[in-house]
């Protein structure tokens, strides 16, 4: 029989608030894209530091600056971050940042650029950073259940394999965890199109599916409001029909094979908004595969569990991705992005229990330690979601 | 036994072809997963890996079946053993 997950433990570090994290990062982060290049030598000056570079962060207002805090605050507070500084263009929405992280029990400092310079902040934000990864380094790992990790999933660059094989391997594996009370969540609001009311009758009470109901509705009305065509440019990608997918339904029945057949919809989550009890949770979000994996993080999931069928080679900057594949191509020609190959499935040389016991023996591993394909490729992607605009 | 295509439910239109280099005219084994049958089919396309064989005829305008639940409709004829595709089928959303 498989692993038992009541009994079964991983190492990793018990952090401020209790979330257990399984990388310890000291994360230089800038609050806005004129701090990348601050972030980025403090970076280079301190070993052991990692800066998240990114696009955005001036004049977003409303909802779409609401996101952004929240995103960047939420990065920083994820347990597999153990101490942060932050670099903004100035002190208001550096320290609003900083506030958010600390709020957690986590070493946090902010700098300013304005009236410093790019010099004079990156020798006093390096000077923090490197109290900062001696204070990180000294953390000593310990053993914590199954049930403190929380886990995250989303596809990419799926094909017709991923519905038949390992999309329905993450769901045998977050049935497991499901049952033993984790914290899960799965998302892509359009790429659930077709498929939205099999999703609805998971919903656990009728309050949530009405709450389910209404993100999916708000979210055909911007596609239906946007778009030029039936969107065959862009869902299904030209390269999930180059993998054999052909309209959008059939894309969201894959896809939705990743919530198995037990587990119930738990409760739904804005984006980039964290959990507040264990169960499989919703996120209304893209479905494109940096952002979404950048709103997970920010979430405070801990591990992220990524079917591909023809070959997405994401990874994330805190968080270890863990690719799976059911397609033999795509294992023949780009293995190296492949950290669970589940092509067995397809030929019966491997059942659906096996597929999702290999899984999660993956995740432990790549708890307790184990670095994952993208971590060793040096995917490092961080997105930011735009809801309009910017002032 | 080398298995060729993959059919989630004996009522779908399609399977997926699951190795590659799958010829026009080869003998294909199917296996339809939900009820864990196996099935033989004759191929009438070139079909790439991923790629759908049509596993009964279908006529313009007919709802295409897969895991059990409409993804879309025929806007050509279709016969048993064709490729089928973006070229002969569209989404009913969007």
């Amino acid at each position: 029989m498989g692993i038992d997950l009541k009994s079964a433990t991983f190492e990793g570090w018990r952090r401020e608030n209790g979330r257990m994290g399984v990388r310890n990062h000291v994360l230089i982060l800038p609050v806005d894209d004129i701090s990348n290049a601050a972030a980025e030598g403090v970076a280079r000056n301190i070993q052991g530091t990692l800066a998240i570079p990114h696009a955005y962060g001036r004049l977003q207002f409303g909802a779409d600056l609401d996101l952004h805090f929240r995103t960047i605050i939420g990065t920083g507070c994820n347990p597999n971050v153990a101490a942060v500084v932050v670099i903004g263009i100035e002190l208001g929405w550096a320290g609003k940042v900083a506030e958010g992280i600390a709020a957690t029990g986590k070493p946090v400092e902010f700098f300013a650029i304005e009236q410093n310079g790019d010099i004079n902040t990156i020798a006093a934000a390096s000077r923090a950073a490197y109290r900062m990864v001696r204070h990180a380094t000294s953390l000593k790992k310990t053993r914590a259940p199954m049930v403190d990790l929380w886990v995250s999933t989303k596809c990419g660059e799926s094909d017709t394999t991923s519905g038949l094989a390992s999309c329905p391997t993450v769901g045998d594996s977050f049935d497991k965890l499901w049952a033993n009370g984790n914290t899960l969540v799965f998302g892509e609001t359009t790429e659930l199109t077709g498929g939205e009311h099999l999703v609805a009758a998971r919903c656990r009470t009728p309050e949530i599916r009405a709450q389910f109901q209404a993100m999916f509705d708000r979210y055909q009305a911007i596609v239906e409001a946007n778009k030029t065509s039936d969107l065959s440019d862009s869902q299904p990608t030209k390269g999930n029909i180059e993998g054999g997918l052909t309209t959008i339904e059939e894309k969201a029945l894959g896809n939705i094979q990743k919530i198995g057949k037990k587990c119930t919809v738990d409760g739904v989550l804005d984006k980039a908004e964290m959990p507040t009890h264990p169960g499989l949770w919703f996120m209304d979000s893209s479905s494109a595969a940096a952002e979404m994996v950048t709103l997970c993080a920010a979430s405070g999931f801990a591990v992220h569990t990524f079917p591909t069928g023809q070959g997405n080679v994401i990874g994330n900057p805190i968080v270890p991705v863990i690719k799976l594949t059911a397609n033999p191509r795509t294992m023949r020609t780009m293995s190296e992005h492949v950290d669970v190959d589940v092509t067995g499935l397809l030929q019966k040389r491997m059942n659906m229990d096996e597929a999702g016991e290999a899984l999660l023996d993956s995740i432990i591993r790549t708890a307790d330690g184990q670095h994952t394909a993208a971590e060793i490729l040096g995917h490092r992607e961080f997105s930011l979601t735009r809801l309009y605009e910017s002032a | 036994m080398t298995v060729h295509f993959c059919v989630h439910d004996e009522g779908d239109s399609a399977g997926v072809v699951v190795v590659e280099g799958i010829k026009a005219g080869q003998t294909l084994n199917g296996w339809i997963m939900d009820q864990d049958r196996m099935i033989e089919f004759p191929a009438k396309s070139d079909i790439p890996i991923g790629h759908k064989v049509a596993i009964k005829a279908i006529a313009k305008g007919d709802t295409i079946i897969k895991y059990g639940v409409d993804i879309g409709r025929a806007v050509a004829d279709i016969g048993a053993g064709e490729h089928l595709h973006v070229h002969n089928v569209k989404t009913k959303r969007w």
